[in-house]
C-alpha cells in the first residue's frame, strides 16, 4: 500500500485506540472484579454465585467491549501495517494501565513498579524489532 | 500461593490457547481475500479445526483466571505481571510450532522478565 498522510494518520488513531482500549478494558474488569470479589471457599455453590454476578456486572460487559474494540483495533490496524511495527507500539499499554489504575481506581503505583514497567516495554520493543517470520513459507 | 496458581493459568492457557489458534490459522492458510463473504467462508473453515476449539477453551480458561487475580490484586501489578506471556509464548513458538528464534528475540524476553520481576518485587 502507498504510504500517505492520510495512512500514518489512521495508523496512528487505530494504534492510539489500542493502547487506549485495552488498558481501560482491563481497568474495568478489575473496577468490576473488586466489586465482586474473590472466592470463599471453593464450592460449587460460591463459584456459581460469582459467575452470575460477573455476567450481570455491568463493569464487566463494558470492560468485555472495549476488549473487543481493542482487537477489531488491532485486526484492522494489522491488515496494512506489519506486525513488527505494531507489537511494540502496544507496549506503552502496560505504562497507560498503570496511569488508568492510579487516575481511576486510585491504586498506589510504587516508583519500583514504574521501572519494572519502563524496562517491560524495553524488552517487547526489542522483540518487536526482530524479524516477525522466522519459518519457510508453505 | 492462589495468587501463583491463577498467574500460571493466565499465562500457561493464554499463551497455550494463542498457540494452538496459530496452529489452525496455519493448517488454513494465509487469507488474501478480505470481501465479507470470504472472511465468512474463512471463519466457518476455522471452526471445523480442531485446535481452533482447544485454543478458545483455553483462552476463556485465561480470561477467568484473569478476573480471578484481578479479584485478589491491582491490575497495576497483574497487566505487566501477564508480560510473561512474551516469554511462555517464544518458548512455546519454538517447542510447540518449531519456530527460530533469533538471539535479540531472546535478549528481548530476558528484559521483559527483568521488568516483571521488578514489578512483582513492588508487590506490597
Amino acid at each position: 500500500m502507498k504510504d500517505s498522510p492520510g495512512l500514518h494518520f489512521k495508523t496512528y488513531l487505530l494504534l492510539l485506540l489500542m493502547v487506549l482500549f485495552a488498558p481501560l478494558g482491563n481497568v474495568l474488569l478489575s473496577k468490576g472484579m473488586k466489586g465482586i470479589g474473590s472466592a470463599k471457599n471453593w464450592a460449587a455453590a460460591d463459584l456459581l454465585r460469582i459467575l452470575l454476578k460477573i455476567l450481570t456486572s455491568g463493569y464487566i460487559w463494558l470492560g468485555i467491549a472495549c476488549l473487543l474494540a481493542f482487537f477489531v483495533a488491532y485486526m484492522l490496524v494489522l491488515t496494512w501495517a506489519d506486525y513488527s511495527y505494531v507489537q511494540p507500539a502496544s507496549a506503552f499499554s502496560y505504562a497507560v494501565v498503570a496511569a488508568l489504575s492510579y487516575f481511576l481506581l486510585e491504586e498506589v503505583v510504587p516508583p519500583l513498579r514504574w521501572a519494572g514497567i519502563g524496562v517491560i516495554c524495553v524488552g517487547v520493543f526489542v522483540v518487536g524489532r526482530t524479524p516477525p517470520r522466522t519459518t519457510e513459507k508453505a | 500461593m492462589r495468587e501463583f496458581f491463577f498467574l500460571f493459568l493466565v499465562i500457561v492457557a493464554g499463551t497455550g490457547g494463542e498457540l494452538c489458534v496459530t496452529r489452525a490459522m496455519k493448517v488454513i492458510g494465509e487469507v488474501h481475500d478480505f470481501r465479507p463473504a470470504a472472511l465468512t467462508r474463512f471463519v466457518f473453515r476455522a471452526m471445523r479445526v480442531g485446535w481452533m476449539w482447544i485454543g478458545i477453551g483455553m483462552m476463556t480458561l485465561a480470561f477467568f483466571s484473569l478476573l480471578a487475580m484481578l479479584s485478589i490484586e491491582n491490575v497495576s501489578l497483574v497487566v505487566p505481571v501477564t508480560a510473561l506471556s512474551y516469554a511462555a509464548g517464544t518458548t512455546g513458538a519454538k517447542l510447540f510450532l518449531h519456530e527460530r528464534i533469533s538471539l535479540q528475540r531472546w535478549i528481548g524476553v530476558l528484559i521483559v522478565c527483568v521488568g516483571v520481576t521488578l514489578v512483582w518485587l513492588s508487590r506490597r
